[in-house]
């Protein structure tokens, strides 16, 4: 559904990655490691078309990112759900407005919307802080809104940057269990993280496939761990 | 979806109601002005007086072959010698009452009214150059001309403020839109990558930026119709211009138009402004 082909990307100077191949296929689950700085940010960035790569192709669905107006870009990233590092709210509108943000967005709001959005919040745990304002959710619990967040519009494909970044070893494997339920549903997940007892522990409920940024590049790192 | 901001969106709201204040006002005196113009155009113009100074003797020969002239122009629909009284009512604001006028030589005055199309007035004075020479015709027209030009560009002056009440509004809209967006650049940066088209961001300003435009004016014109009515009475023959500044009947829908006309402004130049600047985020 998304596809990289030969993908290079550059600040200014130099290359930050180059040559990158990969295909996010329905039902594929991918984690995304390497050290800080590596480019695992970048690299989300350029599957949710929010940078062009500076040689190479991206395809969103189908088509070429660099043949897409930013119209086509909106609709396409109404397909793919992204779990930010900071979680990007809106801090003055609720948590449930928040996570049902998207659905006003894409014209999609509707009568079941309530029942839904009751469910999903049940879902990650947060049914009885629907009324709550960002600022004052726990880092757990904001993780857990920007999951139901990316999820509400049913995406094809979900990305997370650091999902567990700042959440205890608890509320991980609780956020990894909910990625594994949407990935058993089909979708196609790629989770950027430097956790690697996170990526051990999904071993266990998911076909994970380890992808490892080293020098630009990207290498499958799958066994060794 | 935009978080509202107290402070910048009661100085629109301020800005939009001082604006149709001031067109208001510009309004009212660009359709005073053109009244006042239209009347010294079109009533002033119908009308005429033929002076007949004579000696003694003749005034009442020459008044007649002058009458003769007159009812056989066309384009005059009726003429009309003013008696003694009615010239002495006439002399009187100038003169002061109780003055002799039996004993000073008045010169004969006809009254003149044209009708619709109008007549020749160089051709009637030369017919009555000729009929008789101590007539003259004085059409007002020498001290008509200057006023009416005077009441017309007075008038496009007024028109000249509204359509600059106008722009300087579209510019304080568009300030106040960009000052909101970049306010709002992490908003836009978050609707953006939730899936938001351009469009829905728009609106959202847009909406916001309209309603408090319109609701400014509407304050504004309000209040400013409230002045207008408030003004104290002159009688139009003394005071000119400055009594007749206001709405005279159907006129009072014309400010109505004033709210109107902010919403439309507000509305593009929001748009234009917004459509800009998402230009520019990523």
């Amino acid at each position: 559904m998304i596809g990289l082909e030969n993908v290079s990307y550059g600040y200014g100077d130099g290359e930050l990655l180059s040559g990158i191949t990969l295909d996010l296929s329905p039902g594929s689950f991918h984690f995304l490691t390497g050290p800080s700085g590596s480019g695992k940010t970048t690299f989300l960035k350029l599957c949710y078309m929010e940078l062009v790569p500076t040689a190479g192709h991206v395809r969103a669905f189908g088509r070429d990112v660099r043949e897409m107006d930013r119209d086509d870009i909106a609709r396409a990233r109404r397909r793919i759900g992204i779990v930010h590092q900071d979680c990007q709210f809106l801090d003055h509108l609720s948590i449930a407005e928040n996570i049902a943000l998207p659905l006003a967005v894409g014209g999609r709001a509707g009568p079941d919307d309530a029942e839904n959005l009751d469910a999903l919040l049940g879902w990650v745990g947060l049914g009885n802080r629907a009324g709550a304002l960002p600022p004052e959710l726990s880092g757990g619990e904001r993780q857990r809104a920007a999951l139901a967040r990316a999820v509400i519009m049913s995406p094809d494909v979900i990305l997370a940057d650091e999902p567990t970044g700042n959440v205890d070893w608890e509320m991980s494997k609780r956020l990894l269990s909910l990625l594994a339920e949407l990935n058993r549903m089909g979708k196609a997940i790629l989770v950027a993280t430097h956790d690697l007892n996170l990526i051990r522990a999904a071993k266990t409920k998911v076909n994970a496939r380890v992808l490892r940024i080293s020098d630009r590049r990207l290498q499958l790192a799958g066994a060794d761990l | 979806m935009v978080p509202p901001t107290g402070f910048t969106a009661q100085l629109t709201v301020f800005s939009a109601a001082a604006m149709a204040f001031l067109a208001v006002f510009a309004l009212a005196l660009s359709l005073a002005a053109g009244r006042l113009a239209d009347r010294w155009t079109s009533e002033l113009a119908r009308s005429a007086t033929v002076r007949i100074s004579a000696p003694q003797g003749q005034i009442e020969a020459q008044t007649r072959a002058a009458l003769g002239v007159l009812q056989t122009t066309p384009g005059i629909a009726s003429v009309r010698v003013l008696d003694k009284d009615e010239q002495q009512a006439l002399l009187t604001p100038w003169i002061g009452q109780g003055l002799p006028l039996d004993v000073l030589p008045l010169p004969q005055l006809i009254e003149v009214v044209g009708d619709e199309t109008g007549y020749d007035s160089e051709g009637l004075r030369q017919r009555l150059a000729a009929e008789a020479p101590g007539a003259r015709l004085d059409d007002h027209a020498r001290w008509r001309e200057p006023l009416v030009r005077a009441a017309g560009r007075l008038r496009d002056l007024g028109l000249l403020s509204i359509l600059l009440i106008t722009l300087t509004t579209a510019a304080m809209i568009v300030l106040a839109a960009h000052a909101a967006l970049a306010a709002n650049a992490q908003v836009i940066r978050v609707l953006r990558l939730i899936g938001a088209q351009d469009s829905f961001i728009v609106h959202a300003f847009v909406r916001r930026f309209t309603a408090r435009a319109v609701a400014g004016a509407t304050l504004g014109t309000g209040l400013g119709m409230l002045a207008v009515l408030l003004l104290p009475d002159a009688p139009e023959t003394a005071g000119g211009l400055a009594a007749g500044i206001g709405f005279r009947g159907w006129g009072w829908l014309w400010p109505l138009a004033v709210p109107l006309l902010a919403g439309f402004v507000a509305f593009w130049a929001t748009r234009l402004a917004a459509l800009r600047s998402l230009k520019e985020l990523s």
